[in-house]
């Protein structure tokens, strides 16, 4: 890219090393792939392994549409490199359900709460509402809406998304009558 | 992106013989890094990982501190028992910033290293001082909502973004450094410096030199600290103000004061005069009024920015009795009390 205004040229600069294996457990799934080193995870979901569920919003880790669980913490796979993800394990929104297809609590919570319009925030709600109940820190709506802040809805469904996340939080507290 | 060769040393000495390489940057959670790459702001010849280096512990320092290593991630040290218990307003500061998200991936070192947010350092389209040495700046006389009131220069009105660096920078930290010249400690007031001339320059690591830990003094100030935090949203935005404050008092007198800004400078912002006023005081709101003052002297406003001297001056007072009175804002708190 040239820096126009500027005049000043912004050379690419040659890479001593064009692509790397790296190996990566992908929703139960062990795979090996070669990349380039500036392939992001998020690039390598979508266009290697054809899980398009995870979305690229923003692209720059302000929107959370591409969050997705490595080793079971939630993180923006735009912002992170395939290759520095070697021997990780990695869950995208495919991988929540069960492999017979039954929904995860959280999942079924979205559609019963109606939390989402148009949709394409929800695979990032989703897997960032997994870990964060996973995480334990959330108890109260106000506290689910500060460590869900990472991920925008610009339909607005913001109400429904607590609703649901509070519901499974209370099915997750309450002891299962045997 | 650009093109980029990429290296994954296992030893320090490996990792500084890496980095010689022209054009090269250490890369850990990438949260910053991988973002201005994708702007062309940064556009390295070579990323070393440095995440497979042995820093990412927390540990007892024999003098009761505390080593927070390099790798160490935010949510790790936000979470950390022994962080919040012992250093609470570390522990809100981090949790204050950025969302989960980044906090999984972002690290200590990367934090305190991390760029400002002015918006035309971001866009190559513009001259920028910061990216372009030389070019101007565009923030002044541009759009300046979110820039620097304190300690700006001709060059450069940018300001560091971090709220972990301002708790750092009130608890007094260490930044511990190795280099191609060996190992050197940076008291946490040296290591960002102000833009002057040469606003390119952000901290003052020298080329090759890389963090490895930042220490915690054991000076703990876990029972009189507040970190409040003003934005534009609720959550999940870079601080207009903010501000850290822990003092230590011994009964009702306040024996010894630290306070630091954020958002208002290129470095966080502390003023010995405004803390040495406060020594020996009884806790008010004039005493508060007068240390505010101190603290803003010499405050310059831009035509979008004048807002942010008196946002800072109620901000500190606020932040002052919070402390004073032991009522720390929490994060997820969204009324100010």
């Amino acid at each position: 890219m040239q820096d126009v205004i500027l005049g000043t040229s912004v050379e690419l600069p040659q890479a001593v090393m064009q692509s790397v294996s790296l190996n990566l457990t992908v929703n139960g799934q062990q795979r090996e792939f070669v990349v380039e080193p500036w392939t992001t995870l998020l690039d390598l979901l979508r266009h290697e392994m054809d899980l398009t569920g995870t979305k690229k919003g923003c692209d720059h880790g302000q929107c959370g549409a591409c969050t997705v669980l490595i080793d079971g913490r939630r993180m923006n796979s735009c912002l992170a490199l395939a290759v520095m993800q070697d021997g990780k394990t990695v869950t995208t929104v495919e991988g929540l359900a069960a492999p017979d297809g039954t929904l995860s609590p959280i999942q079924a919570a979205f559609i019963e709460h109606d939390a989402f319009q148009c949709g394409y925030c929800t695979p990032g709600q989703l897997c960032s509402a997994t870990a964060l109940l996973q995480e334990g820190h959330a108890h109260t709506p106000e506290e689910i809406r500060e460590l869900m802040s990472g991920n925008l809805c610009r339909c607005g469904a913001y109400p429904n998304i607590v609703d649901a996340i509070t519901q499974v939080l209370a099915q997750a507290a309450t002891p299962e009558v045997a | 992106m650009n093109r980029f060769s990429y290296a994954r040393p296992d030893t320090l000495t490996a990792a500084i013989q890496a980095l010689a390489h022209p054009g090269a940057r250490a890369i850990a959670g990438g949260t910053n890094l991988i973002d201005l790459m994708k702007y062309s702001v940064e556009v390295p010849s070579q990323l070393v990982d440095i995440t497979h280096l042995p820093f990412a512990k927390i540990e007892l320092l024999p003098d009761g501190g505390l080593r927070v290593g390099a790798l160490v991630k935010n949510t790790d040290a936000a979470y950390d028992a022994r962080i919040g218990e012992s250093y609470p307003l570390l522990a809100d500061a981090i949790l204050s910033g950025a969302s989960p998200q980044l906090r999984n991936a972002a690290t200590t070192g990367g934090n305190l290293l991390q760029r400002t947010r002015c918006y035309y350092f971001y866009d190559t389209a513009t001259p920028c001082n910061k990216r372009q040495p030389g070019s101007g700046c565009s923030a002044i006389g541009g759009t300046n909502r979110v820039h620097a009131i304190l300690g700006t220069s001709a060059d450069c009105i940018a300001t560091h973004p971090s709220d972990m660096c301002v708790a750092l920078a009130a608890l007094e930290a260490v930044v511990q450094v190795s280099g191609p010249e060996g190992d050197r400690s940076i008291l946490f007031s040296d290591f960002h410096r102000l833009p002057g001339a040469e606003p390119d320059k952000d901290t003052s690591l020298q080329p090759g030199e890389i963090i490895t830990s930042v220490d915690l003094p054991a000076q703990h100030f876990s029972s009189n600290y507040t970190y409040l935090k003003l934005r534009d949203r609720a959550s999940y935005a870079f601080a207009l103000v903010s501000i850290a404050v822990a003092l230590e008092m011994e009964g009702a007198t306040i024996k010894a004061a630290r306070i630091a800004l954020g958002g208002v400078a290129h470095k966080p912002w502390r003023v010995p005069a405004a803390e040495e006023a406060l020594a020996g005081q009884t806790p008010g709101s004039e005493v508060f009024g007068k240390a505010a003052d101190l603290m803003l002297a010499g405050a310059q406003g831009q035509p979008g920015n004048r807002f942010k001297i008196a946002l800072a001056r109620k901000a500190i007072v606020r932040a002052l009795k919070q402390a004073a009175n032991g009522t720390p804002q929490h994060a997820t708190d969204k009324q100010i009390q």
